[in-house]
């Protein structure tokens, strides 16, 4: 006989059974019967935030480091409501979660109750899948088979919304093994003979080029990208969201491509004559106008989601599949080939690569007075090794971080690429470091992003979290200055951002340390006095050159040749 | 070119999975012309069958972004095939005077309609048919003389033994 437990600990054993080690989360009335078991064990660990936005992203920014899913819990009302950013942040880059909101008891539900939003209305286009438990007796089934969607197929965020009456209501405890779902099964294993079409046109191509994105990072599938790229000696970039599946220091890659990618790889994107597209979805950030886009290329995309392919861009090869299953088969077909991988100092290809790469798209200035974000992160990379977690905001700071980091591992950049959420990177961080506790995580921020969740830095002092937050001050919100300089005659229309906090004093009231550098010869001995303080948060304000823009730059409506260089480069281009 | 699509689709008979269906058109900026939506011979099981229009590209799209909805089970767009199509009208149609009671219950006879329910001012008929041959009696009743209407929306299938089974 199978004991009979209450809902609330139902919820809380089928979550250690599920092999959930940390939740982030908010109480409140809706939830009270949970937070009363969780109070009650050990063996999944709670982590307080302050806002629940801040539980979102911290659970998200946990799964995009661990690949386990991340899951949050909150109250009814207003909690499901301060996650929907959160939510839709997971939602746009695939990330796994699962979130968990009270609601109010079932025969409330419709009433107008106190803190009650219909929360699976409410963030149903955001999710890729949520549940309303209507009884007690569904809520183990329901929450195994939230953990199966948010993890499988194309990951994404599951919400379970759980009314305070099943919480307390009495059934037998069964979690289930393993889930059954005629409406839900991916295709994983791509199809052979589209496979062996892609392999043709692979191992025909002159002037080839790969292109790989975050699916490849989901998937775990970097070593497989690894192997596929030196077997082939092809060209490679990755997306914004692709950073570090590819080491970026390795002279095969090309750099990010996109609005803000590097001249060599959005040049040889326009000119490849095959492209082949590895869990990557045309973003229009990646392609600009449409209508120029790779003009002369045939182009392969291997997807696990069937509507990411030729959803932007007609595809001749369409593949749908894991990526690692669909480049494992096709490097045992390169393998039994005659191929031999594309010699970078004799191909006419690689030839032309090399001159585009000569321009050094990604110069800066380093002779100036003022400190200058490329080199602040040039020095981030140097005292970390390349070896960080790095999270990041939305902007500027987030280019540059991509462009001047040189990822060399998966799941190391980790920053709201889809859904582009200030304030992500400071919760983010957090859950990172609570994935990783002996980890070196810094998150790379600016001073507008980073005061939207700035209530987290309480959260980190409970937790112990040494975050190292590396804040690029410009007093602007910098990627709207420049578009303002660039598209609107420099009318810098509330860009500027007076009567901001004393950044040393914030951190210091938090009880955490805070740095200002002002000068440039100063940035690395800071880095080097923050980073000793290994068992600390600090926060370092460096007060960058206000004036600095992200190059190059394809503005929208162009196409990926027509890059916008910086003023240095541009009559070499 | 737009084109006019009839896809029908299989999906877990559960609260709420008519809205994640046209919350999808509606997030998405598809059209959506008619839906049609019961449970099928299995409880567990809806059929819905959405008419809509686009290029062949948002069809397929369409299609996909339908597949990918979790209580999804099938679907199938039934113009990659010879198909039926039917809709149900019901239509309140008023009868002035004595000629036109009689003209109208020509028309029912001629389109093969029913008339359900009779009053002195007014008749309403039922009819089944293609979309088409709807619109087709209107037409001939004449717009000025309908009161009021209701219509089903399309409900398809396919031709021959071939069925969409969950």
């Amino acid at each position: 006989m199978t004991e009979k437990l209450r809902g609330a600990e139902i919820f809380v054993r089928a979550l250690a059974d599920e092999g959930v080690e940390c939740i982030f989360g908010y109480p409140g009335g809706a939830v009270l019967h949970i937070y009363d078991e969780i109070f009650k064990q050990d063996k999944v660990q709670h982590i307080l935030v302050r806002h629940e936005q801040g539980a979102t992203h911290a659970a998200d920014g946990y799964a995009r480091a661990s690949g386990k899913p991340g899951v949050v819990l909150v109250t009814s009302g207003p909690g499901a409501t301060n996650c929907i950013t959160g939510i839709a942040t997971a939602y746009m880059d695939s990330i796994p979660m699962v979130v968990f909101t009270g609601q109010v008891a079932t025969a409330l539900i419709g009433n107008d109750a106190f803190q009650e939003v219909d929360a699976v209305g409410i963030t149903r286009p955001c999710v890729k899948h949520n549940f309303l438990v209507e009884k007690v007796e569904d809520l183990a089934a329901t929450i195994k088979k939230a953990f199966y969607v948010a993890a499988t197929g194309r990951p994404g965020p599951v919400v379970v919304d759980i009314p305070k009456d099943v919480t307390a209501n009495v059934t037998e405890y069964i979690y289930p093994d393993s889930v059954e779902m005629r409406s839900y099964r991916p295709t994983v294993k791509g199809h052979p003979g589209q496979i062996k079409r892609a392999a043709q046109l692979i191992l025909g191509a002159k002037k080839p080029m790969i292109y790989s994105g975050g699916g490849v990072i989901l998937d775990n599938a970097s070593d497989s990208l690894i192997k596929f790229s030196r077997l082939s000696g092809f060209p490679i970039t990755n997306t914004l969201m692709g950073l570090g599946a590819f080491p970026g220091s390795d002279p095969q890659f090309l750099g990010m491509l996109g609005m803000h990618g590097t001249y060599e790889a959005n040049m040889a994107m326009h000119h490849c004559d095959v492209l082949i597209a590895i869990g990557a979805r045309f973003d229009d950030r990646v392609t600009g106008d449409l209508a120029q886009f790779c003009p002369d290329a045939k182009i392969i995309q291997i997807d696990i989601d069937p509507s990411s392919i030729a959803k932007n861009v007609p595809v001749d090869v369409p593949i749908v599949g894991s990526v690692s299953n669909v480049l494992n088969e096709l490097i045992d077909i390169i393998d039994k080939s005659e191929h031999k991988p594309v010699a970078r100092d004799s191909d006419p290809w690689w030839r032309q690569i090399n001159e585009w790469r000569g321009l050094d798209c990604l110069r800066f200035d380093t002779t100036s007075e003022f400190i200058k974000p490329q080199a602040v992160i040039q020095s981030l990379h140097e005292i970390t090794a390349g070896d960080a977690y790095i999270t990041s905001d939305v902007g500027q700071h987030q280019m540059w971080a991509a462009q001047y980091y040189s990822f060399d591992k998966p799941r190391r950049w980790i920053n709201s690429g889809g859904l582009g959420t200030m304030g992500f990177g400071l919760p983010a961080a957090m859950g990172v470091q609570m994935a990783f506790p002996d980890a070196t995580v810094a998150c790379v921020t600016g001073e507008a992003s980073f005061v939207m969740c700035v209530q987290e830095l309480s959260t980190c002092l409970q937790y112990d979290l040494p975050i190292k937050i590396v804040s690029l001050n410009n007093r602007y919100m910098g990627m709207v200055r420049q578009w303002q300089e660039f598209f609107y005659d420099r009318r810098y229309s509330h860009s500027y951002l007076d009567s901001l906090p004393d950044f040393v004093k914030l951190a210091e009231s938090f009880g955490h340390v805070g740095m200002r550098i002002e000068k440039p010869g100063d940035v690395d001995a800071a880095f080097k006095e923050a980073f000793a303080l290994t068992d600390r948060l600090v926060l370092m304000d460096f007060i960058t050159d206000q004036k600095e823009n992200v190059y190059p730059m394809i503005a929208a409506g162009k196409g990926q040749h027509e890059m916008h260089l910086a003023p240095t480069d541009r009559e070499l281009a | 070119m737009n084109e006019r699509h009839t896809i029908s689709i299989l999906m877990e008979n559960e609260a709420g999975a008519l809205s994640r269906v046209a919350g999808l058109f509606s997030a998405r900026a598809y059209n959506i012309e008619s839906l049609a939506v019961a449970p099928t011979e299995d409880p567990t099981v809806s059929r819905m069958t959405v008419v809509t229009s686009g290029s062949p590209q948002i069809i397929e799209q369409i299609t996909k972004q339908l597949n990918k909805l979790i209580d999804v089970i099938k679907l199938i767009d039934l113009n990659d095939g010879p198909h039926i199509e039917r809709e149900l009208m019901l239509v309140k149609l008023r009868t002035a005077n004595p000629e036109q009671r009689a003209e109208l219950k020509r028309l029912v006879d001629i389109f093969d309609a029913t008339i359900v329910d009779i009053t002195d001012v007014s008749y309403t008929v039922e009819l089944t048919g293609s979309p088409q041959r709807l619109d087709d009696f209107i037409a001939a009743a004449g717009v000025r003389h309908v009161m009021e209407l209701a219509r089903s929306g399309v409900l398809g299938l396919l031709k021959g033994s071939k069925a969409l089974k969950a």
